[in-house]
């Protein structure tokens, strides 16, 4: 509200909203505290000031191979955004700039595949992987987090499409230019923000996906998700070494996230809350 | 060259009939107004033009030759749209190089016509700002510059000065004017704003629901409106419009009489009736006046200055010579 | 500017997603209904033989699903609570006018960019820990015995990390409609003499309807699908006080190699699932015009 607001009440406001933010943010927070101390420093008690040692982080790049898993991720979560996006622009560019009667239908019936419980189709996908040999391969898992993610990912971009106002690419029809010539000179530089927003939305999606992954890989092709998920039994790391593991593993999607976080409620939304 | 001839063109959009079968020639050279209430089928006309839609009958000739199924692209037209439609991501210069770039016209001549084209237009140092950087009035001359660089056969202007405010669409409709007798190319614009319409047309074609009412220079249709719709549609204020005792008196179902042609006096007169609103504006002043059983206001238009005020009894005296008279159908008699 | 030319590029355009999607979810989809009514064990795979009904009957009458599908609407109803009132209050707060807005924004949507394997372990090690955690930390401090919380609470301590995760999500919804209620219409409300209560209950609580409608819908979807999370911190127990049905179907299907069992778990899911996406479809395709 654009309204003069007494001082007294705006301090008020920003210690409760900052309490509020800390208190959720702590857990994290904690984390990274704790990955900079040493294990006899970790489960010494509660301490928010660190030896600032990168001991741990040390550790645990080279004694539990971290960047396979890492590298995993990063190739998983682009190579099926990539993908998603090769099929999608065109669909989306159909749906939004030639619309038919059942364009409305197609939509609603791809988000409706969305609702399918993955636990419901987890016997068959694991037969199938099993059997052709997609199990524990990277190949594999990509395809299967496009196919999770390629609903979203037209709708995104249907969603941006649809705000390209299509008297500008009447213009250009007006203008002489081909369809070819509309799509790479007027369409593509417009909806520029649009996909890269989907692009970096669906990484984060891609990344975070934490059943396929455990369920589908077991060393070669397992992400991080799935790397970190292992530690769940007592032998695993100690107390810093796994504070270094988990941050390594959320830090990347973390700052792409902040920088998402507008198009996060559309996306997730399909469109819904703007 | 420009001459546009459409032969029983019509549109539907699946079962709704948008636009029955019209003929219509727009010979070159002339400024041609399509105007009607919004819903006519005055923007589907141009489209249809312009070859964003499909006619789903008819034929549509450019210059003599078939164009019914030409792309937009190759029929040589060029057109302006309401939001002005320019490429957001690209500066000034680079929109109206755009349909010369299309073309494949050699980069000098794209330069000359460029700074041409600027400096007809007040662009000069706005070249290589963006759209968004620009002001509405702005961007509408980019948008009418984009359109004369490419040197068409026919302009299409598709309401261009509705998104701007009242002071500037007055100086745009003056230059756009001016552009049409310089280029004396033809043009055809689009606008539900009867006044655009007379002030800038050869030729007004009145549109309803996707028929054409009527087609005629600005005085014809002021001067005889061939039905009740073109009367009330064309003018400003409207027309008064009068049915039962008063109009069978003049052997009509309807009659009609412009504000200007009526006299008002404080002492005598035709009609009685009382002093409701009054607008004064100096070189005008109009009285609507209410109880004379005609109708429920009679709109006055008078010049100068008035002594008359709120609830003054007042006669009103219509000049008889240029009564309206339509029949049961709404044709003028 | 649906010209005959673009309609045919259109449909060419389309096919590829369409055909993908709908092979995606039709293949896998039928072969868990048929694998629904066999007898078939991979730990016995020359065993197999059509079971009908089976299946169904042994899973239903399982004491497990029962309570799975008890576990399964707590988690997702307490989660649902927590996050909706917090972030109703959150997004309230953030929305007001206070110093290093952007910078409590970022601090608060983080933990739904935390991969939820890594969300349970932070919470199982840093803050639930019986001697290590910052819990246990503060109990000492007060001089109160700590709490084992995946022994004595599971659920619980599973519907507070989920909450955790989601609360940002709900948030940012939540604030996101609330930026686009209509000021004047506030001033309006204020100049009419409504207090403040008023105007939240009648002016901001219907406006925000619709976002909560939405946040609802979403997070059940995958809220039904919680799976990391227990298998990160419980491992479903102790016993099956905190297994849910997709980790009671993950079980069948993985750990006692029941494929039909798992199968038909897996339709009962998808009929749960339905139930929520129908409401859901309703909400977001009144949008689409």
């Amino acid at each position: 509200m654009a309204r003069a607001v007494t001082r007294n009440a705006r301090i008020g406001w920003t210690i409760a909203a900052w309490a509020v933010a800390l208190l959720i943010f702590f857990p994290i927070l904690y984390t990274i505290i704790t990955s900079l101390k040493s294990e006899q420093e970790a489960i010494a008690g509660f301490d928010l000031i660190p030896s600032f040692t990168l001991e741990s982080y040390q550790t645990v790049q080279s004694q539990n191979n971290y960047w396979r898993p890492f590298m995993n991720s990063v190739i998983l979560s682009v190579g099926s955004t990539l993908l998603a996006l090769v099929v999608a622009i065109p669909a989306a560019w159909a749906m939004a700039f030639s619309p038919t009667k059942r364009t409305k239908d197609i939509l609603m019936w791809m988000l409706s595949t969305k609702m399918m419980p993955a636990v419901a189709v987890l016997v068959p996908i694991y037969l199938i992987f099993l059997r052709t040999g997609l199990m524990d391969t990277r190949i594999g898992l990509t395809i299967l987090l496009m196919l999770i993610n390629l609903p979203i990912v037209v709708w995104m971009l249907y969603t941006y499409f649809r705000e390209i106002p299509g008297e500008i690419l009447e213009a250009a029809r007006m203008d002489g230019a081909s369809l070819r010539d509309e799509i790479l000179y007027v369409l593509t530089p417009m909806a520029i923000p649009g996909i890269a927003s989907t692009l970096l939305l669906n990484i984060i999606l891609a990344w975070n996906e934490a059943f396929w992954t455990i369920q589908l890989t077991t060393t070669k092709a397992a992400p991080l998700s799935a790397f970190i998920a292992s530690f769940s039994s007592p032998q695993g790391l100690f107390w810093a070494k796994l504070s270094a593991a988990s941050v390594m593993a959320i830090a990347p999607i973390l700052v792409l996230g902040w920088f998402s976080q507008k198009q996060l409620v559309r996306g997730l939304t399909f469109g819904a809350v703007k | 060259m420009g001459q546009i001839t459409l032969q029983g063109v019509a549109k539907r959009f699946g079962e709704v009939e948008v636009i029955p079968p019209l003929d219509l020639t727009i010979e070159d050279g002339e400024f041609v107004v399509f105007v009607g209430p919004s819903g006519c089928g005055k923007s589907t006309l141009l489209r249809l033009i312009a070859g964003l839609e499909d006619v789903s009958g008819g034929r549509i000739l450019i210059d003599g030759k078939d164009a019914t199924d030409a792309s937009p692209a190759k029929r040589g037209l060029a057109m302006v749209f309401q939001s002005y439609a320019l490429y957001p991501h690209m500066s000034v210069r680079k929109n109206i190089a755009f349909p010369m770039k299309m073309a494949g016209m050699p980069k000098p001549e794209q330069d000359r016509r460029i700074e041409a084209a600027a400096k007809a237009l007040n662009l000069t140092s706005y070249l290589d700002r963006r759209p968004g950087q620009l002001s509405g009035g702005q961007r509408q001359r980019v948008a009418i510059g984009r359109a004369i660089v490419r040197e068409p056969s026919a302009f299409l202007f598709d309401e261009p000065l509705s998104n701007l405010d009242a002071a500037l669409r007055v100086g745009m409709r003056l230059e756009i004017s001016e552009l049409h007798n310089r280029l004396k190319t033809t043009m055809i614009y689009v606008t539900h704003d009867q006044v655009e319409a007379m002030t800038m047309a050869d030729k007004i074609v009145v549109l309803q629901a996707g028929r054409i009412e009527q087609v005629g220079s600005p005085l014809d249709l002021y001067h005889a409106p061939k039905n009740v719709f073109v009367a009330g549609f064309i003018g400003s204020p409207r027309m008064n419009l009068f049915t039962g005792a008063v109009a069978a008196d003049y052997g009509a179902q309807t009659i009609g009489v412009r504000p200007e042609h009526i006299r008002i006096s404080a002492t005598t007169g035709k009609w009685q009736g009382r002093v409701g609103v009054s607008e004064h504006l100096g070189s005008d002043s109009f009285f609507y006046v209410e109880g004379t059983g005609l109708a429920e206001t009679v709109t006055v238009r008078s010049g100068g200055e008035v002594g008359l005020r709120h609830g003054d009894t007042v006669w009103l005296t219509p000049d008889e010579g240029k009564i309206h008279k339509f029949d049961t159908n709404g044709d003028r008699i | 500017m649906a010209t005959r030319q673009t309609q045919g590029l259109a449909r060419l355009m389309r096919a590829p997603a369409i055909i993908l999607l709908f092979v995606w979810m039709i293949v896998p989809l039928c072969m868990t209904l048929y694998y629904s009514f066999l007898n078939y064990n991979m730990l016995n795979p020359g065993m197999t033989s059509w079971a009908g009904w089976f299946n169904y009957q042994y899973f239903y009458t399982d004491p497990a699903f029962l309570e799975s599908i008890r576990n399964t609407l707590v988690l997702v109803l307490g989660v649902l609570f927590i996050t909706v009132v917090g972030g109703t209050f959150i997004a309230m707060l953030i929305d007001k006018p206070i110093w290093g807005q952007g910078i409590v924004r970022i601090l608060v949507i983080s933990p739904f960019f935390v991969m939820p394997p890594v969300a349970a372990l932070i919470w199982k090690n840093m803050i639930m820990h019986p001697s290590y955690g910052v819990l246990a930390d503060v109990a000492r401090f007060f001089g109160v015995q700590p709490v084992d919380w995946f022994a004595q609470y599971p659920l619980t301590s599973i519907i507070l990390i989920v909450a955790w995760q989601w609360l940002p999500f709900a948030t940012l919804i939540l604030l996101t409609s609330l930026q686009s209620l209509d000021t004047e219409q506030m001033e309006a409300a204020e100049m009419d003499g409504a207090p403040a209560y008023s105007r939240f209950f009648y002016l901001v609580l219907p406006h925000m309807a619709r976002a909560i409608t939405v946040v609802i819908l979403i997070q059940t979807i995958f809220l039904l699908g919680i799976y990391a999370e227990i298998l990160v911190t419980t491992n479903g127990g102790p016993g099956t006080a905190s297994t849910n049905l997709t980790f009671l179907i993950y079980r069948a299907a993985r750990l006692n190699f029941d494929i039909g069992g798992a199968a038909a778990g897996g339709i009962i899911a998808v009929i749960l699932a339905n139930l929520v996406a129908i409401f859901l479809m309703r909400a977001v395709g009144r949008n689409l015009d």
